[in-house]
């Protein structure tokens, strides 16, 4: 009975209380990647826009920001797909179904899906910067009469490490166009080999029906928007997703800052041209 | 299916090229095909031929004694392989590996080097172009040297 009041107290509580989320099921993506789904324990489906994000926990270890990388169509299920990289996200990925984790948000700015109706959208996805994406994909995939070409290009450091596979396979089935690359392989893949920037050439884009959506290390996103823009993509075209010190999610904190902009709060989701100069100050 | 004369035409590198630049080039390819896997050219073969992929995709690697060798970058369709007929000592950096069934354009670079001596206008735009190959291959390559996808942060 307790736990039941505490569940449903937290579940009005504002966004700074965590609600809890029991762990229903994990499957593991790569060697340190791992998909969780979760369901909230108060029974409130966490309705989001593809593009926000969590600030999610397991007790004790720290709370860290991470993507929501489920179907927004189904919000019954909280989808996050944690790398392990630190005493957080390690934690998080060695939980096991059935436990609960606290959960705080959904957090931050959305990929701009109406604005890319009727266009053609290319999504430059690298590394662990795919899940953010995958609720944008499943949505346009989902409404796939309101958009133009759907090109997925994807960019991971080798076959194994690259997220998603079959899923990627019946996306290609519903109507996105998919070119993958890997930084480097061995004799047994016979894909594409080299930078992720590269594809964008193969792509054959027309520039002046494109609207880009990337996300992945921000070098990476640096190295894409370039190559975007020598195509003729006009950077008000490009969105990016920045990952900066996200804490309290609600731009309260401050420690995600960015020049005049409060990640959490007015991101992660940018159009390019409003973050541009900001993201060229290497002290930020 | 497009002929020679024009698939040369239509590759980026030789875009916009005078036509009796064009012409030149076209006596100097004929077309090559191979299964998957062949070898096309090993690091330190002399470099007297480069290719232009009209299908397929060719792999290009560094081998090592005793392991599988490395694959760092593939070229498709449209896409050059190799530069080093233009460049001293004119022998290949890497190997160069067919990883599906490819219909080439075999190019005789030290024909199109003799070209390139006679005529300097020739010899500027096809520096210059390779020059641009290059470039291109040097950013990827400090790109790839980052590692991003291992060490940087991503998203959220």
């Amino acid at each position: 009975m307790l736990a039941s009041a505490s569940d449903t107290a937290t579940a009005s509580a504002g966004p700074l209380v965590p609600a809890p989320f029991r762990l229903l099921a994990k499957r593991r993506e790569t060697a340190d990647t791992w998909t969780l789904e979760l369901e909230p324990r108060h029974g409130t489906p966490l309705e989001f826009a593809p593009g926000q994000f969590t600030m999610i926990s397991r007790g004790g270890c720290g709370e860290v920001p991470i993507s929501i990388s489920g179907d927004p169509d189904e919000p019954e299920r909280l989808v996050q797909t944690v790398r392990a990289v630190g005493l957080a996200t390690s934690a998080l990925c060695e939980a096991e179904p059935g436990e609960v984790l606290s959960v705080r948000g959904p957090f931050g700015t959305a990929w701009p899906l109406e604005e890319a109706e009727g266009a053609d959208v290319v999504i430059v996805a690298g590394g662990i910067g795919l899940p953010p994406l995958r609720g944008a994909v499943l949505r346009m995939l989902a409404q796939r009469e309101r958009y133009g070409r759907l090109v997925l290009l994807y960019g991971g450091r080798a076959p194994d490490q690259l997220l998603f596979g079959e899923q990627i396979q019946q996306w290609r089935e519903q109507g996105l166009e998919v070119l993958i690359t890997v930084d480097s392989a061995g004799p047994e893949w016979i894909g594409h080999v080299g930078v992720v920037t590269r594809l964008i050439g193969r792509a054959g884009l027309d520039a002046s029906r494109v609207l880009a959506m990337t996300c992945g290390p921000e070098v990476m996103m640096r190295f894409v928007v370039a190559t975007l823009a020598d195509t003729g993509v006009q950077s008000d075209r490009i969105h990016v997703s920045i990952e900066r010190n996200m804490q309290c999610g609600i731009g309260v904190c401050g420690h995600c800052q960015l020049g005049p902009v409060l990640v959490c709060r007015d991101g992660p989701v940018f159009r390019y041209s409003e973050v541009e100069r900001w993201m060229r100050v290497r002290e930020l | 299916m497009l002929t020679l004369a024009q698939e040369i035409a239509a590759a980026e590198v030789f875009a916009g090229l005078a036509p009796e630049y064009l012409d030149l080039i076209t006596g100097c390819g004929q077309n090559v095909h191979f299964d998957a896997g062949v070898i096309l050219q090993r690091e330190g073969d002399p470099a007297d031929v480069f290719y232009l992929i009209r299908r397929g995709s060719v792999a290009l690697e560094v081998h090592h004694p005793g392991a599988e060798p490395i694959r760092i970058l593939t070229e498709g369709p449209g896409e050059p392989v190799g530069w080093s007929w233009l460049f001293e000592p004119y022998r290949w950096h890497l190997d160069a590996r067919t990883i599906q069934p490819c219909s080439l354009i075999a190019l005789d670079g030290a024909c199109l080097r003799g070209k390139c001596e006679q005529d300097p206008a020739l010899g500027y735009e096809l520096m210059r172009r390779f020059a641009r190959c290059l470039v291109e291959r040097l950013e990827a390559t400090q790109f790839q040297l980052l590692d991003v996808y291992g060490n940087a942060r991503v998203g959220v």
